[in-house]
């Protein structure tokens, strides 16, 4: 499975939920996948993925809101973490998709592929953790996350392997992204 | 020298709703005084840029933020201010506690302590600092200020104007 799969999978069986995507290829990806309001794509800020979709959570317990983080951003940021276990909102879900690689830079290697970060979530008191290796059981597993409460983390292993070709970039200008995002509320 | 109650009043009282920072000792009062208040949510944050993630999120969600720092925060801090925050025109209000003001401090605060200003000035966020008599005035400007322009804006606290 890779990015694209991954985040097709995900993408197709959301409705309303809004999604707070990481940086760099996730924004990319999920931007050219399935574009919605519903969708903040946070082209700067490295690691704060995490923490934004944490504040939305806090602020609006009647949606489900869902992170789309990578191994990059959370291991930046991995604070947040225990934040959220700290905080248990029943709506967040945390879903990190590992291909133990910086993809958007070229495939340098993070610390993933040693660190199980799986094991930091059940560490930080996410209320449910599971970790996924195919398609079939990423399409299982984000059907129980959206349909129970959370605070829930899924770590989503998919492959450094991409196939070559051009991706876009977000086309809509941070305020835009800002204002339709804030508009789905 | 202002009860931080009544300094935490002035700011619920103006309109904001969110509190998230980090610790320093010049606002250990205030953060306690937040924590307290059932009205108002204050999330204690790992980090400086931590908070700024989640009180963008928070804004995007309705509230209107005040993120509580020390200066050291604003080194920590300073690619979500200006990847975040200036951006996408996120607003917050920072309360920021000036250590090292004019050389007077333990070591480590004297560098921040000389430059916190014109590190605000370089990346255009704009500052005020309290003193004694222009409390209300400063947190009532802020609000107007972040929300009209959509912007972040940060006030400087030094010590001995809240106890």
């Amino acid at each position: 499975m890779n990015y694209r799969e991954a985040i097709t999978t995900i993408m197709e069986l959301l409705n309303g939920q809004l999604v707070v995507c990481a940086n760099g290829l996730i924004s990319r990806e999920t931007f050219t996948i399935r574009d919605r309001t519903e969708n903040f794509y946070m082209i700067g800020s490295m690691g704060l993925a995490s923490s934004i979709g944490l504040g939305v959570a806090l602020s609006k317990p009647s949606r489900k809101v869902i992170v789309l983080d990578g191994d990059g951003n959370l291991l930046m940021n991995l604070g947040s973490l225990p934040m959220t276990g700290s905080l248990q909102p029943k709506n967040l879900l945390h879903i990190v998709l590992d291909n133990e690689v910086y993809a958007s830079t070229g495939n340098q290697p993070t610390i993933s592929n040693i660190i199980e970060l799986e094991d930091t979530a059940k560490s930080a008191k996410y209320a449910y953790v599971k970790k996924v290796t195919t398609e079939k059981d990423l399409k299982r597993e984000t059907v129980h996350i959206l349909e129970n409460d959370g605070p829930s983390f899924l770590l989503v292993k998919i492959s450094d392997k991409e196939e070559q070709r051009e991706i876009g970039r977000v086309t809509h200008s941070p305020e835009e992204i800002k204002e339709r995002f804030m508009s789905a509320m | 020298m202002l009860k931080s109650e009544d300094f935490a009043q002035e700011l619920i009282n103006t309109g904001y709703d969110f509190f998230t920072g980090v610790p320093c000792t010049i606002i250990g009062n205030l953060i306690t005084t937040l924590t307290e208040r059932p009205d108002v949510t204050y999330i204690p944050a790992v980090r400086e840029d931590a908070a700024i993630g989640v009180a963008g999120g928070a804004y995007m969600a309705g509230k209107i933020p005040v993120v509580l720092m020390q200066n050291s925060g604003l080194g920590q801090c300073l690619n979500a201010l200006t990847s975040l925050n200036l951006i996408y025109k996120l607003p917050c209000l920072f309360i920021v506690t000036w250590r090292g003001f004019e050389g007077k401090d333990a070591p480590e605060h004297l560098v921040m302590g000389k430059i916190c200003e014109k590190l605000l000035d370089t990346i255009s966020i704009p500052h005020h600092t309290f003193n004694p008599d222009n409390i209300k005035v400063l947190i009532n400007m802020s609000f107007k200020l972040i929300t009209e322009n959509n912007e972040p804006l940060a006030l400087f606290l030094k010590e001995g104007i809240i106890d």
